[in-house]
């Protein structure tokens, strides 16, 4: 339902942002397909959710507090966001990142092309109309958002606290969450890389590694948060992707959440530009490949754990070959789905400028 | 302290688990050491982790294994003397040899160069079935019985041998075994000549059990209408049933016990009076066939593992009733509610990973609540490599049980390839367990007059279980190298790829402006 609704939200943005480019009259509207509705179908059928639920995992639980953080910050409800992002920092570490596309949604407001456009646009009709022009970066929500994540944490602190004061307090429910997700700890085999990794890497280099790794995540924060600051919520989207690529226990359900999230943007890219664009759009290339992929690894992978584990017969790298194919789907997955973002904003940009397209394209 | 090596599994169907013997020196196979302190709490650990290395470098053995946490535990109420001082570790994988006897030899005055320790032929005790040297260590600081602070080491050699005669004739012997005829000099191939002279007394023990002295009796009647208490009469090698090649200088008889109404005798030799010219040897020869078989603990323990497949399993314990139990049962079966007490110790390394939330117990095969039969439970749940998983219980079983078992259930972990032993794709040693049965006590007293021979020591009726080798997942050894690199790859490859599609439009962007 969240899910829905934020792509409700982002779709009226969208709008709104073509119809300040005067694109309207270009783009057949009815073509928009309802993206929100059709990414909360895929999510909720998605075979990985199915079976996470069936395991009695507590990961819908996290997607769902992302997924609340991020639709508060669309709506513009700041103390909804406020809980939503404290609460899914608590409840798995990685989802810290999304305070970057927070505040940027807070701050410019949901998905839009880039203010360069804007101001190219208008510069060439020479007509300079303010209210058409999407609000600037404004402060003020920002630091509102502040004031609430600091009582919403305040207070999860507090009650942390007290129900754990006996079995050694804040430090120790640090240590044993967030230490074991930043220390990889339990070897024991998941669908990611890292316990075979730290399984058989020696113990002199055992702590670069994980520095290393867990650096990984955060560096490239930076350079996405440059690149797309304009679509804060596909970056929020992007963000995830990679946590769950790259976090030290990933499961199946991470990778239903951000598959569904890619293509909710996939969906909205498929809006036509028009005649004037050829079909190529914005649609990913290997779509069928990586379907094909998520397929044949979601088979496989189960049963060179049985041949493993339970029969003796095979091998762990069996099963880790089929953790690292899923490893590499993901990250042709993500990096497919920021260049079609990309050259979306390329196809507005031409669109706008009308200049021919250029050579690499 | 105590201090053991075993070699081989006390063999408790045949020889027994009731006496002081079996219950004192029958012990788990490997090393065990148990230690009780007089320090502080917090200063404890550190003063094990010394005794282990002291007698690691004592004994040629790798009892510094126990220094880490994972390997020794605290248990609260197993063992009597105990209050959270006492520290309990087993290596259940030592293998004991000459190397670890020689330095126990040592500590005797005249090691084996002179006195009853001549005796030990390395070949004829290792070719046993079981073999156990024990040190046990108490000091008696306080001086509160009339001695002198000091320290009282006790040295204990128990060895199961087989002599020549009965292993030719081995075709049939199932369960009762028909007693054989042996000497010293059969078995040991040498003789005793002579005491060691800084030994202030050096005397060698016969004991025949209560039970083989009903048996006897039981003969004796049946062949002669004579008086009893041949056995001890002087003219004791007139004895129809069996015949002595040396005489003892005293005989003992155990102090009715309560529990039989039958009575152990002991013969006493003492070696004074041997020497260099007239050796010791003590041989036994049967005229009559005697089928006998040791006493029995009131319920026998077993241990084993179900489950398949490398992920989990369970772990039951198996009470069962011996034959011996009905004696036990008869004097208390005045009151119908009489109840057995049975406790269990047991540790389990972290990388097994018990859930203690599913023990369940069954009584005569039909399962029961646990806190019907459970009186007592103590559980320390494992930390993964930090300490084992420590578990006591009290049991109360009814008298008149048949069988009993535990099972829980466990989760197997996964482990750095450092941490595996050389032979991995052994498994892994689960220690043994220890039940004990507080109601009964095994000791024999033995009165002379006006001195006490035995030391009568309370000790429980003690038992172990057999070790459990539980095999693990293994990652493959041969390629530390091989994985480091592939993972490194794939995260190059999300980075370079990822960097790269950000980038190239930035150029792109740059250039088209500049064209403007």
């Amino acid at each position: 339902m969240l899910i829905r609704a934020t792509g409700q939200n982002l779709r009226l943005a969208y709008l709104r942002s073509l119809e300040s480019l005067d694109l309207v009259k270009q783009i057949d509207v009815s073509e928009f397909l309802f993206s929100g509705d059709i990414a909360a179908l895929i999510y909720l059928c998605n075979p990985f959710t199915i079976v996470a639920c069936v395991g009695l995992s507590t990961s819908p639980i996290e997607n769902m507090a992302v997924v609340l953080c991020l639709y508060g910050a669309c709506s513009r409800l700041i103390p909804l966001a406020a809980f939503g992002w404290v609460i899914a920092t608590h409840l798995s570490l990685y989802p810290a990142i999304l305070i970057i596309p927070v505040i940027f949604l807070l701050g410019c407001g949901p998905d839009s092309p880039p203010r360069k456009l804007f101001l190219q646009r208008h510069q060439q009709k020479e007509v300079l109309n303010q209210s058409k022009l999407p609000p600037g970066f404004s402060w003020g929500p920002i630091i509102h958002f502040a004031f609430w994540a600091f009582l919403w944490s305040v207070y999860v602190l507090v009650l942390c606290g007290i129900s754990l004061k006996q079995f050694g307090g804040l430090w120790e429910m640090f240590k044993s969450t967030y230490g074991f997700i930043l220390t990889v700890e339990d070897l024991s085999p998941n669908i990611g890389v890292l316990w075979y990794f730290f399984a058989e890497v020696f113990e002199f280099f055992r702590n670069f590694f994980l520095i290393v790794f867990h650096v990984n995540i955060l560096f490239m924060i930076l350079p996405l948060a440059i690149r797309l600051r304009h679509r804060p919520c596909y970056l929020a989207f992007v963000y995830v992707a990679i946590c769950s690529m790259l976090k030290s226990y990933p499961s199946f359900e991470c990778t239903s959440f951000n598959d569904v999230s890619l293509l909710e943007m996939r969906a909205l890219n498929i809006a036509r530009l028009g005649s004037h664009c050829i079909t190529y759009a914005c649609n990913m290339q290997f779509s069928l490949f990586l379907f094909c992929g998520y397929v044949g690894v979601s088979l496989l992978s189960p049963v060179m754990h049985n041949l493993w584990i339970w029969r003796g017969t095979g091998n762990a790298n069996f099963y880790f070959t089929t953790a690292m194919v899923y490893a590499c789907l993901q990250i042709v997955l993500v990096v497919e789905g920021v260049s079609a973002m990309l050259n979306h904003d390329r196809k507005l940009r031409i669109l706008i400028t009308g200049k021919p397209q250029d050579a690499k394209s | 302290m105590e201090l053991s090596f075993t070699q081989g599994r006390w063999n408790y169907e045949s020889w027994g688990g009731f006496d002081p013997i079996p219950s004192s020196n029958a012990k788990p196979p490997g090393v065990e050491l148990w230690a009780v302190f007089d320090a502080p709490q917090h200063l404890i650990d550190a003063l094990w982790k010394n005794l282990t290395h002291t007698l690691s470098g004592l004994f040629c053995a790798s009892i510094n294994f126990l220094e880490s946490s994972t390997a020794y535990s605290a248990p609260e109420w197993s063992f009597p003397p105990a209050s959270g001082k006492l520290r309990y570790g087993t290596l259940p994988r030592e293998a004991v040899c000459t190397e670890n006897l020689t330095p126990w030899l040592k500590l005797l005055p005249c090691r084996d160069k002179a006195g009853i320790s001549m005796l030990l032929d390395r070949p004829s005790i290792y070719r046993g079935f079981y073999h156990s040297q024990r040190l046990h260590l108490t000091s008696t600081g306080s001086g509160s019985e009339g001695m002198d602070p000091g320290i009282i080491l006790e040295q204990t050699l128990t060895v199961v041998l087989q002599p020549d005669s009965q292993r030719a004739s081995l075709a049939h012997a199932s369960e009762k075994h028909i007693q054989p005829s042996w000497s010293l000099s059969s078995i040991f191939g040498k003789q005793i000549s002579g005491r060691c002279v800084l030994a202030e007394t050096s005397n060698v023990y016969f004991l025949l059990d209560r039970g083989l002295v009903a048996e006897l009796e039981h003969i004796h009647k049946e062949n002669e209408k004579s008086e009893e208490n041949v056995l001890i009469s002087e003219k004791f090698w007139n004895n129809p049933s069996f015949e002595l090649s040396a005489k003892p200088d005293r005989i003992f008889i155990e102090e009715s016990s309560l529990l039989s109404k039958n009575a152990s005798v002991l013969y006493k030799f003492e070696i004074e009076k041997y020497g260099e010219s007239e050796p010791f040897d003590l041989g036994l020869f049967w005229k009559t066939p005697v089928v006998w078989l040791c006493q029995q603990a009131p319920l026998h323990a077993n241990r084993f593992l179900m489950g398949s497949g490398n992920e989990r399993g369970a772990i039951a314990i198996s009470l069962k009733s011996t034959q011996s139990s009905e004696g036990f049962m008869g004097s208390n079966s005045n009151d119908e509610r009489c109840e057995l007490r049975v406790d269990v110790f047991q540790v389990v390394p972290w990388y097994v990973k018990v859930y203690f939330h599913s023990l369940q117990v069954f009584v005569d095969q039909q399962p029961k609540a646990v806190s019907d039969i459970i009186e007592k439970i103590h559980v320390s749940p494992s930390k993964d490599k930090v300490s084992p998983g420590v578990m006591e219980l009290v049991l109360t079983l009814p008298c008149s049980v048949s069988s009993a078992v535990l099972t829980i259930e466990f989760d197997k972990g996964f482990l750095h390839i450092d941490e595996y032993p050389p032979d991995a794709n052994q498994g892994f040693d689960i220690p043994s367990a220890i039940v004990s049965f507080p109601d009964f006590h095994a000791r024999m007293v033995f009165l002379e007059n006006d001195s006490l021979n035995k030391s009568p020591e309370k000790s429980p009726v003690m038992s172990y279980t057999e070790v459990l080798l539980v095999p693990l997942t293994t990652p493959d050894f041969s390629m530390p190298y091989n994985v480091i690199t592939i993972t490194c790859t794939v995260f190059a490859l999300y980075f370079g790829s990822l960097l790269n599609a950000l980038r190239r439009r930035v150029a792109e962007e740059e250039r088209f402006l500049k064209d403007k």
